[in-house]
């Protein structure tokens, strides 16, 4: 009309910066200046009000301060004042260990149960009574019985990360195409080359939204479990500068967190997109 | 006397009755054979087992009683020896067509080199004529003919002793139905191939087959009639219908399906007598004497 045709990506592009120019604009109007020394009540002056530490910063300060941190990630001054890059390298470890030991056990698991319906029965009751348990219930439990509170993380990411990974591995193994596993009787496959060469790519698709769902879960429970075992982690940092009331390093942090979770999930989309198939 | 290639004796399916009532029987005591290198259709009303009886043959079901005797051994499981394309065609969507034909040959010949494997799988695409890029597509990008046309590949190329169709071209509109027959002719004519085949299509089985055994409607079905088809080959779609013997024929056969499969369904316990041979495309009564049907030199152009 105007000689100008968009697309709708840059449109949607578009409209998401203008969205967070708005958001950021009312943000930091609602945030009120602090006011100068000069303007202060006594009373305000011997209680040491007026600091900023005790408001929500402005999104300027925020900024500010993610420049400041992301310049220097991994500087490391003692045990209360490692970089951002630090926290979060120590955050993916405990996630990645318990998620892939929670893969290497699921997998196989589901995969066996899927192909025996006695056995999907058999264990259907124990899934269902532990799946609904949240991970941070079995904590003192690991803390006891592992006495390591990093093992303790780990397990308790493992535990959380279990549960859609078996479920989706044996409801996809149970409900390949039966066509699909005629040809490979056809074909006079073995039990394992069925597996490996039919089954396994035909429930792919399936094993791997479990396993999509399980990395999202997982990223969510260690900030909570960190928390706990504190010590390291973006967990720790968060309630670390929740102690430190210091609100800039928190909604910096927390920004953090979405981050990196979005780009594990990006990863796994990305691997979702590679064994999907269209029937 | 010789013994048949495939003998079947004696076959019967029953299914379990619903809280426990009575076994429901699709069919019963069937007995009829195959020979080598012989084209065989069956056709019969929904129902009256005729699937069955493609995956026993297969080797994917069991009868409930009796059995089938092929090269002198009992069929007890899914072989190579005998390949089957499905009416859904079965391919595996993950893989490309050619994936999915190589897929077979390496089963069929798992101490082939990987350019043995290629070489032999590329031979049968081109065969059915999926090449120019076409053969490294996934089913999903390919249009159902050219879907049916890899499983007929992937079929030929383990060069199986009984190959199983089963309503290979039930799913696919007119026009590609008639190509593929002919492509299905022309290939199975340069093999020695046994087929065995089941359809809905009385045009298509009259084009396809040396013999067509007919159906009675279940339950309690049976093979009631073995009809020779006495038309030349080469058949051609185009030429078939100027045939004297191919209204003969097919009226033979409406009239079978459309009344007598009625007629003559729910006989129990009958003796088990093989089908009656009909011969309604016989010129005259000396043709009647000669058997096989006339067929053509074979000549192998495969391997």
């Amino acid at each position: 009309m105007n000689g100008i045709a968009l697309s709708d990506n840059t449109k949607a592009f578009l409209l998401s910066i203008a969205l967070l120019v708005a958001m950021l604009g009312i943000w930091e109007l609602a945030t009120p200046a602090v006011k100068s020394a000069g303007e202060l009540t006594e009373y305000e002056m011997l209680t040491g009000g007026g600091g900023e530490q005790a408001r929500v910063p402005p999104p300027s300060q925020v900024i500010e301060k993610a420049v400041k941190e992301l310049s220097n990630p991994f500087y490391d001054n003692g045990p209360n004042d490692k970089g951002i890059g630090i926290q979060l390298a120590y955050s993916l470890y405990r996630v990645l260990s318990g998620y892939f030991l929670a893969a290497l056990i699921a997998i196989p698991i589901g995969f066996l149960i899927g192909m025996s319906p006695i056995a999907y029965k058999a264990l259907d009751p124990f899934i269902q009574v532990l799946r609904p348990i949240s991970p941070l219930a079995w904590m003192p439990l690991a803390l006891f019985v592992i006495k390591d509170s990093q093992a303790s993380a780990i397990f308790v990411i493992f535990i959380c990360s279990i549960w859609p990974m078996l479920i989706n591995t044996a409801f996809g193994v149970a409900n390949v195409r039966k066509d699909w596993v005629n040809v490979a009787k056809t074909h006079e496959l073995g039990q394992l080359k069925t597996a490996f060469l039919v089954i396994l790519p035909a429930a792919a698709p399936t094993i791997l939204t479990g396993m999509r769902i399980s990395i999202g879960i997982a990223w969510l429970v260690i900030v909570a479990a960190e928390m706990l075992v504190g010590g390291t982690g973006i967990g720790y940092y968060v309630w670390n500068e929740w102690n430190n009331l210091d609100l800039t390093s928190v909604i910096f942090s927390i920004l953090m967190i979405g981050i990196v979770g979005m780009m594990l999930d990006t990863v796994f989309a990305y691997i979702q997109r590679a064994v999907q198939f269209q029937e | 006397m010789t013994k048949p290639f495939i003998q079947i004796s004696g076959l019967s399916k029953r299914f379990p009755g619903a809280n426990g009532g009575e076994p429901l029987t699709v069919f019963e005591n069937a007995n009829f054979s195959i020979e080598k290198g012989e084209f065989v259709c069956i056709i019969g009303h929904s129902g009256c087992g005729k699937s069955t009886i493609m995956n026993i043959l297969a080797g994917l079901d069991t009868p409930t009683d009796g059995g089938v005797i092929m090269g002198g051994k009992e069929i007890s499981g899914p072989s190579l020896e005998r390949g089957v394309v499905f009416q859904n065609y079965s391919l595996l969507p993950w893989l490309s067509a050619l994936k999915n034909v190589t897929f077979g040959v390496r089963a069929r010949h798992p101490d082939w080199s990987r350019a043995q494997v290629f070489e032999h799988s590329q031979k049968y695409l081109e065969m059915v004529g999926l090449t120019g890029g076409a053969e490294h597509r996934k089913p999903a990008q390919l249009s159902g003919g050219m879907r049916q046309r890899v499983s007929i590949a992937r079929a030929f190329a383990i060069r199986p002793e009984l190959l199983l169709l089963d309503e290979p071209f039930g799913a696919l509109d007119a026009l590609t139905r008639g190509t593929i027959q002919d492509e299905l002719t022309r290939i199975w004519s340069g093999s020695e191939q046994t087929v065995f085949m089941i359809t809905h299509d009385v045009d298509e089985a009259i084009l396809l087959a040396d013999r067509i055994l007919l159906m009675t409607n279940g339950p309690f079905a049976r093979v009631a009639e073995s009809v020779v088809i006495d038309i030349p080959r080469p058949r051609e779609r185009a030429e078939i219908i100027h045939q004297p013997a191919y209204y003969k024929i097919r009226n033979h056969l409406v009239e079978f399906l459309a009344r007598r499969s009625k007629q003559l369904s729910g006989v129990r316990d009958h003796g088990g007598e093989p089908p009656v041979t009909v011969r309604p495309g016989a010129e005259d009564p000396d043709e009647q004497e000669r058997r096989p049907a006339s067929r053509p030199q074979l000549v192998s152009v495969a391997s």
